[in-house]
């Protein structure tokens, strides 16, 4: 008889164990759904700079493929407004390009990046080949909008004078700097 | 009439509104300051010459205490975009979607469609990390050679935003020297991911771009 009871409690325990096991699994995550578009990004500060505030929701949600076709010549527009550098026709910044192929270029919102080599956005050499955490991305893209044929043409427009950030980046994995 | 002419007034002080904003931040109306702000990205070559890490920022301008409170959303999906044939098409994407405390990063890996709407690749190759509490070191997933990184960092750009404003506003003909970084001191949600080259295609460079999409 105690037999009996002590294997009624013994199975007793072993299936609660075994639920209590069950219920510890954890419900599977689910990634069900479609999710659609709402902000989009390559290069730095096209959208902010060039776009018209009434035009940037719909940039976001243009697929780079149609982008040049859309904002071209709405980019066009603001270099030669915008730029003493590009007042003039004919006027080119010191890669060569004159506002219509400039706007071209930066109209495809994408960011080009090298598989073997140094990747920057511009490293005095190289030339958007990729876009690293040191890149003063600002700086290149007015000398390139306000800086003219030789880079000279608008000083006080060309450098904002922050040419670094604030933390000092990581060597490895993940790279960027621990939050404040 | 009266009306019309209060409803006109209304509508004329929200489209200012909208533009003042839209001149002020960083992004567009519809996003700016939401969980899907794309705040910045990054593509670069990794501390071994075989890799590409892939860096996005969503959430600007955070304070230590907005920081201590800031989560990813459950319903934006933050996919990389790569195309390397040269159409300016993804051939491929690298999809980061948070769950419960977990960031889960899936591929590079085709999209079933491309385009603005997106499934997540659940066939696709999975790595996760714990996303990184704010105050704790870094949490680092790693499986596959891929690693991935998601949490609170420095916001890594810089720029005298507040003066370039400025020039724009008409109320200063130049930049300063020195000039003043307006993200100093503030951060932001950042995803990292590291991949082999050799997993995002066989030419000499890729195009790239990063979205924010909603559920």
């Amino acid at each position: 008889m105690n037999n009996l009871k002590y294997l009624l409690l013994l199975t007793a325990t072993i299936t609660l164990t075994i639920m209590s096991c069950k219920k510890d699994e954890t419900t599977p995550v689910t990634f069900a759904g479609v999710y659609n578009q709402v902000d989009q990004m390559g290069r730095p500060a096209i959208n902010t700079v060039f776009i018209p505030g009434n035009m940037k929701d719909e940039y976001n949600t243009t697929i780079p493929s149609a982008q040049g076709a859309k904002y071209a010549s709405v980019i066009q527009d603001g270099l030669t407004t915008l730029s003493p550098a590009y007042s003039q026709p004919g006027d080119e910044n010191a890669l060569g390009l004159d506002a219509a192929t400039f706007a071209s270029v930066l109209a495809t919102d994408v960011l080009t990046v090298n598989l073997s080599g140094p990747t920057t956005f511009y490293d005095g050499t190289n030339v958007l080949t990729g876009r690293n955490l040191t890149d003063d991305v600002i700086t290149v893209e007015l000398l390139l909008i306000f800086g003219g044929e030789n880079f000279m043409e608008n000083p006080n427009l060309s450098d904002d004078h922050v040419d670094a950030n604030d933390k000092t980046f990581l060597t490895s994995f993940p790279y960027l700097a621990a939050p404040f | 009439m009266k009306n019309l002419k209060i409803k006109m007034v209304v509508f004329t002080l929200f489209v200012v509104a909208i533009i003042l904003v839209a001149a002020d931040h960083i992004d567009a109306p519809a996003v700016e300051g939401t969980s899907a702000d794309i705040t910045d990205f990054y593509c670069f070559e990794g501390s071994s010459s075989s890799n590409l890490v892939f860096v996005a920022s969503v959430q600007g301008l955070l304070s230590p205490t907005a920081t201590s409170s800031a989560t990813f959303d459950e319903n934006v999906l933050i996919e990389f975009n790569i195309d390397n044939d040269g159409d300016n098409v993804e051939d491929l994407v690298i999809q980061a979607i948070p769950r419960d405390g977990k960031m889960y990063v899936f591929g590079p890996a085709a999209p079933r469609t491309t385009g603005l709407a997106s499934v997540v690749l659940i066939d696709a190759t999975e790595t996760s990390v714990d996303i990184t509490k704010y105050g704790e070191s870094a949490e680092i997933g790693e499986e596959n050679s891929i690693k991935v990184f998601a949490g609170p960092r420095d916001d890594p750009f810089f720029m005298d935003f507040a003066q370039y404003g400025a020039i724009i506003g008409g109320t200063a003909t130049g930049f300063n020297d020195p000039g003043a970084d307006t993200f100093a001191g503030s951060n932001v949600m950042s995803i990292v991911v590291e991949v082999p080259k050799n997993l995002l295609g066989s030419g000499a460079s890729i195009n790239t771009w990063v979205e924010a999409k909603r559920l």
